[in-house]
């Protein structure tokens, strides 16, 4: 993105671009530990959705069907609300590896 | 009223976006999450300086789908005040239809509404502007490195108020906002927590729905100052609640409202010791200090459930 200067911005620095944060993916955070979904166990109770801080709950319809790496955080609060026996969300270890290109 | 289910909420256009900075395990984006799913008139947001201020709108992005306006720590309810008097303006001038609805919504932290922002809050709501006031309180100012705020509760350990062999940490007990807000004698006052959705939904609707002044105080789990394991927010509140640390009530017209009641009251040193600004105080020599927090709990939750028997 090429960066803007002062010339370009807004009079009174107004951002017309709403909700354009998503260009920000805050899933390259997550550091040693992510969550895995496991369609089976999912009694669809959407706790999942409501708890997660940074909107990386995929739902479809009326369904849950997985989760948004682009920006999950690994925060785990998904894993820890996620009401079954059998939980359909659990914390599994993530390798961290360098972004791209460094 | 037919039963508001999860699944239908998720339905809904995010009017807060994806992409913003708030830490891992953050409150405060769940807290609005549902708040903002509890009207589906247009709405206008003005947030005080605070974390959700500076974490969602770092140029040139912005995780708001309505219209925002950032106001200075001290005057989020006049901007709200401000805008809700242009707005009536232009009805009275016809330039916007009578009946057109458009919400007001202020939003604040525990800084920017217990100590910078209260003087216009309090204003705003005693001229009686129709607008709704959120404080999410994490009981610190989170956002500039966790100095102590008026929200901060008695022994616990903040950078301004730290923890050591000279002091217990904070060694105020907390200003009881909600309880001032009442005072106002506004159409609409709560305390709520994100752990009880529902609860949290129903007021958010009722306040969007009243006319005249409105605040809610939310509870907001802070893993970075309140020194906790991210996952663990959503309990802590729950926590909160049982010790009645944090009860939920709500003052309609007046009128004193308890929404929950735990089944047994848990000693607050159950929610003293889930969190490391609290570690302190199980030395030997600040064992007072948990016994005044006690004794401050039961005498508030004793008070209030006076004033709901009224």
């Amino acid at each position: 993105m090429k960066k803007e200067t002062w010339r370009e911005l807004t009079i009174g620095t107004i951002n017309l671009n709403a909700g354009n944060s998503i260009t920000n993916l805050t899933g390259t955070w997550r550091s040693g530990k992510k969550p895995e979904f496991i369609e089976e166990n999912c009694i669809q109770c959407f706790f999942c959705w409501l708890y997660c801080p940074h909107f990386a709950i995929k739902v479809e319809g009326e369904k849950v069907i997985g989760i948004n790496y682009d920006y999950c955080t690994g925060c785990g609060l998904c894993a820890e609300e996620c009401p079954p026996k059998e939980k359909a969300i659990i914390m599994v270890p993530e390798e961290i590896k360098l972004a791209e290109g460094r | 009223m037919a039963a508001v289910r999860l699944k239908d909420l998720a339905q809904k256009e995010d009017r807060l976006v994806a992409g913003h900075g708030m830490c891992l395990g953050c409150g405060i984006p769940i807290i609005f999450k549902i708040i903002l799913r509890a009207t589906d008139d247009p709405l206008i947001v003005t947030c005080a300086t605070g974390c959700l201020e500076v974490c969602t709108t770092i140029f040139p992005r912005t995780a708001w789908n309505v219209t925002w306006i950032h106001s200075a720590f001290e005057n989020a309810a006049a901007t709200a005040a401000g805008i809700e008097a242009m707005y009536r303006a232009l009805k009275n001038k016809g330039k916007i239809p009578q009946e057109k609805k458009i919400k007001i919504l202020a939003i604040g932290g525990d800084g920017g509404t217990y100590d910078i922002g209260f003087q216009a809050l309090s204003g705003a709501v005693e001229r009686g502007h129709d607008f709704v006031y959120v404080c999410y309180d994490n009981n610190v100012y989170a956002n500039t490195g966790g100095q102590r705020s008026s929200a901060t509760p008695l022994g616990a350990s903040a950078t301004t108020a730290p923890a050591g062999t000279k002091s217990p940490g904070k060694i105020q007990p907390r200003k009881d906002l909600t309880r001032i807000m009442a005072a106002h004698k506004i159409p609409y006052v709560a305390q709520a927590s994100p752990n009880k959705w529902l609860d949290l939904y129903n007021k958010a609707k009722k306040a969007f729905e009243i006319e005249g002044s409105a605040f809610i105080n939310v509870l907001c789990p802070c893993p970075t100052e309140w020194k906790y394991e991210e996952s663990q927010g959503i309990k802590l509140a729950q926590l909160a609640n049982d010790t009645c640390v944090w009860p939920l009530y709500e003052v309609e017209k007046g009128h004193f409202k308890i929404n929950y009641k735990p089944k047994q009251k848990l000693p607050v040193t159950e929610w003293l010791k889930s969190q490391g600004r609290f570690r302190h105080l199980f030395k030997e020599e600040n064992a007072w200090i948990i016994e005044a927090i006690q004794a401050q709990v039961d005498e508030e939750w004793e008070e209030l459930n006076k004033l709901a028997e009224m």
